[in-house]
């Protein structure tokens, strides 16, 4: 493989596991050195290990304003740059209607999702602005759509589709460019737990076939899928590429 | 309510399904209104319902892929009423009538191709076109696309084309008939029952009903009203805006 990302420097938040952890393995891969941030410790070493030198990692909850500026000075400190953040971490949240859920769910959902986001944004941007950068927000087809039962979900991806406008705004006399790749079902435990909560029969496959009616090319994505777009967005082939949505769901927004 | 009234309307596609709703919305609101479809039978019926009412209207009959005739009903309209200060553009053709429904794309023929788009697109490009012309300020057009404009639906190729196309159509003519006074907006319509879809909704209704939120179809007469509200000056800040009406089949 080329090294598309070669000697980039890149944080990728929710690192550990999913979409998350193929688009670490797949910068890693491409030349970039990878910080990666997680709350999940144990998942953080064992995929950090699977990489090898290039990557590192940081324990710590995104939701508070720590964080987000101790991964930056990591990739300061020990590069003395950031040139890509994939704000990736987020959580789906408890099924049921907007009167079911219990307000806190809703608010951890938003702190995860967008304040979680937001938090990034503030300490990456001002970090990128000399050199440039790449940011790519995870958001979901879900921040274009609605279904329901998962109403905090929904506005959080839609949230962060207008963070990411607003940021790519910012960012542009910067030349920090800011997208969002939002996937349709990706094999991960996120879809998992959604279907369990939402008691979808899945099929021999593990998939709902409720969920594949609506899907053109008929079957969930793979994360590395995703994280291809997301490598992408990160290099320099989308130099000019800013305030975009960029699906990777199979054709489901288009139906 | 009176909120057009002393106003005149022009409806194209009047004589059947939304074009005919919206004409009898216009004429509850207090406007005259020129009813204009291709079907001589059609359109003189809904005018004779008008007349009945105690509106006032005239029947066109026009066939709005030929710029002569669309020419000439806008004549026709000033002839009569003197002016015009709002237009549904509704005239449109679906897949049955050229024989395209459930056919792939690579199937479809030239003639069935260049006929969706010449009633569905270039017709609401040559009524905007003449209206225009014979509007001044505060006037208002609405254009009718279809939830077909906002998404992909397979072996309806064509006729996907021209409503998406109406709806750049919309966006273009929102910016440069500003100018004039003129706002225009456009309406995509969900699964109305109406002699367009009524072949499509026998056939599949029930599938189409499950990713329904409201687990119906839509009336005429709700596209109607709704189109006669984005005329009137409650809409006067709605400029460019494409509007889905469908029960929320576009956003699940």
């Amino acid at each position: 493989m080329a090294g598309r990302v070669k000697e980039k420097v890149a944080v990728i938040t929710g690192g550990a596991n999913g979409i998350g952890a193929s688009a670490a393995r797949l910068l890693a891969a491409e030349g970039a050195h990878v910080i990666l941030v997680d709350l999940d410790e144990e998942s953080l070493r064992k995929t950090s290990a699977e990489i090898g030198a290039q990557a590192s990692y940081l324990v710590g909850d995104i939701t508070e304003k720590a964080t987000a500026k101790a991964y930056v000075a990591k990739a300061q400190k020990k590069f003395g740059r950031l040139d890509i953040a994939l704000l990736n971490a987020g959580v789906e949240g408890p099924y049921g209607t907007i009167s079911e859920v219990p307000v806190a769910s809703f608010d951890k959902v938003m702190a995860v999702n967008v304040r979680g986001v937001w938090l990034g944004l503030a300490s990456v941007m001002p970090a990128m602005k000399d050199t440039g950068g790449s940011i790519v927000i995870t958001s979901s087809i879900g921040g274009l759509r609605g279904r329901g039962g998962w109403a905090a979900y929904t506005a959080s991806k839609h949230a962060v589709i207008g963070l990411m406008r607003s940021a790519a705004m910012e960012g542009a006399p910067h030349r920090v460019r800011v997208n969002t790749v939002n996937p349709a079902p990706i094999h991960t435990r996120m879809i998992q737990s959604i279907d369990k909560a939402m008691g979808v029969p899945a099929d021999n496959t593990g998939q709902s076939s409720a969920r594949l009616a609506r899907i053109p090319l008929h079957r969930y994505g793979d994360p590395d899928e995703v994280a291809a777009m997301m490598l992408f967005l990160a290099s320099d082939e989308s130099s000019y590429c800013t305030g975009g949505v960029y699906v990777v769901d199979g054709g489901v927004t288009a139906t | 309510m009176t909120l057009l009234a002393g106003k005149v309307a022009l409806v194209t596609g009047g004589g059947s399904g939304l074009g005919a709703a919206a004409a009898l919305s216009y004429v509850r609101e207090g406007a005259a209104v020129a009813v204009a479809d291709r079907n001589e039978g059609n359109v003189r019926a809904v005018a004779e319902q008008i007349t009945s009412a105690g509106g006032k209207t005239i029947a066109i009959v026009v066939d709005v892929s030929s710029e002569a005739q669309v020419a000439s009903m806008v004549a026709q309209v000033i002839a009569e009423f003197g002016r015009l200060d709002c237009c549904f553009n509704s005239a449109g053709i679906g897949t049955k009538e050229v024989d395209t429904l459930g056919i792939p794309l690579s199937k479809v023929t030239a003639d069935a191709w260049n006929k969706t788009i010449a009633i569905n697109l270039t017709g609401v490009w040559l009524s905007m076109k003449h209206e225009l012309a014979a509007m001044g300020p505060g006037g208002a057009i609405v254009n009718v696309a279809s939830i077909a404009g906002l998404t992909g639906v397979p072996g309806a190729a064509a006729y996907v084309a021209s409503k998406h196309g109406v709806i750049g159509l919309t966006k273009s003519a929102a910016v440069e008939f500003s100018q004039h006074g003129v706002r225009v907006n456009v309406i995509c319509p969900g699964y109305v029952e109406t002699p367009l879809t009524a072949v499509t909704l026998r056939e599949r209704g029930e599938q189409l009903l499950v990713r329904n939120p409201m687990s119906r179809f839509g009336t005429p007469a709700e596209i109607g009203d709704l189109a006669v509200w984005l005329s009137t000056d409650q809409a006067s800040y709605l400029n460019g805006a494409v509007i889905a009406a469908d029960g929320g089949h576009s956003v699940v």
